[in-house]
């Protein structure tokens, strides 16, 4: 084994949650980019709070387009403030964050079935009662 | 069979193959990760499983913002002008708070506390909103305790706000402990968990917005 590392990334390792690798001329870099990311961001906010005023979109659609819309924001917000890239050296922090979203998903979708489910299924208390009379 | 030359190294760039011997931090023949990646990464960590807090606020909330027991429903209590003067506050946090991380890199104290300071005060313009809401609620009956629906409005929203109040806290001793020690990478290290705080902080308030608000408010 005696070969030499010869590209720029192989020797770099991971990088924080957070941490930006900037190339080239720094903070004007930076700035560019979290301007961009408040943009889009800014983009994203206006058009959910115009979605859900207007009749823009078809009425039963609206509450699909908000979620589709605050999905963006949350993933807007992802690249661009807190830096979590798809590249190898974002790997873990990927992998934590994919574990954690299907946590979250499990929690939100488990809920809401087992207790919509429980509603249609269960018989109302005040029938509960009468029978027992 | 293709004729490859005997001890060619096909070319892999990001070593995923790990045909290489891997000699970056944290990847066995390179030693440890630094501290830093090592602290932003638990912190990282801790912020996933307060998501998953989060999760639990906003799973009640689904279950139970139909339940109003003859009080008003959100589209009736929900000043959507007020929210989106919030929201603009805290977006434009996110970016000063980003603003502040950049100026720590650059070690450049004046950028950094100019930049934690608009971060505070537009998360004090959030949290005063916020609480003239809750006050003129309770004020008008509409209290926790009116209704299910209020009381998990009052739990997911108030949560968020909890943490908002913490992170302004942590920002005060940001700003405190960067001017008495300076950029020392203890320091820098907790500017990064800040900033991720901060952040998260903004994601949360994305997902609020929508499902509390918008959809409450909507048809």
């Amino acid at each position: 084994m005696t070969e030499t590392f010869t590209d720029d990334h192989a020797g770099r390792g991971d990088s924080a949650p957070g941490d930006e690798r900037l190339d080239g001329s720094g903070v004007a870099q930076g700035v560019l980019g979290y301007l961009l990311g408040l943009i889009l961001a800014a983009g994203l906010t206006a058009a959910s709070f115009y979605v859900a005023a207007s009749h823009l979109i078809w009425h039963p659609g609206i509450p699909a387009a908000l979620v589709a819309l605050a999905v963006a924001q949350m993933g807007v917000h992802l690249v661009f403030f807190l830096h979590i890239t798809t590249g190898p050296e974002s790997t873990n922090n990927v992998l934590a964050l994919a574990f954690g979203v299907l946590i979250v998903f499990l929690l939100l979708a488990g809920t809401m079935f087992i207790m919509s489910s429980l509603t249609h299924t269960t018989m109302p208390l005040d029938q509960v009662m009468s029978m027992q009379r | 069979m293709t004729t490859t030359e005997i001890g060619a190294v096909p070319y892999d760039p990001y070593n995923l193959g790990r045909g290489q011997p891997d000699l970056s931090p944290g990847h066995g023949a390179g030693g440890p990760a630094s501290k830093r990646v090592i602290v932003a990464y638990g912190f990282w960590i801790f912020l996933l499983s307060d998501i998953i807090l989060f999760s639990a606020f906003f799973a009640s909330y689904a279950v139970l913002s139909g339940q109003t027991a003859g009080g008003p429903s959100g589209r009736e209590i929900f000043d959507l002008r007020n929210v989106g003067v919030e929201t603009a506050c805290l977006l434009l946090s996110s970016f000063t708070c980003g603003m502040s991380a950049l100026a720590a890199g650059a070690r450049n104290k004046p950028a950094f506390h100019a930049a934690l300071l608009v971060t505070f005060a537009l998360g004090a313009v959030f949290l005063t909103l916020e609480l003239r809401e809750f006050a003129g609620l309770v004020a008008a009956g509409n209290g926790p305790q009116r209704s299910a629906f209020l009381s998990a409005f009052f739990a997911l929203v108030g949560c968020h706000g909890l943490h908002v109040t913490a992170g302004m806290l942590w920002l005060l001793t940001m700003i405190a402990q960067v001017f008495a020690k300076g950029f020392r990478a203890d320091m820098l290290r907790r500017v990064l968990c800040f900033n991720l705080f901060w952040h998260a902080l903004d994601i949360i308030w994305v997902a609020v917005f929508t499902v509390v608000y918008l959809l409450g408010a909507g048809p």
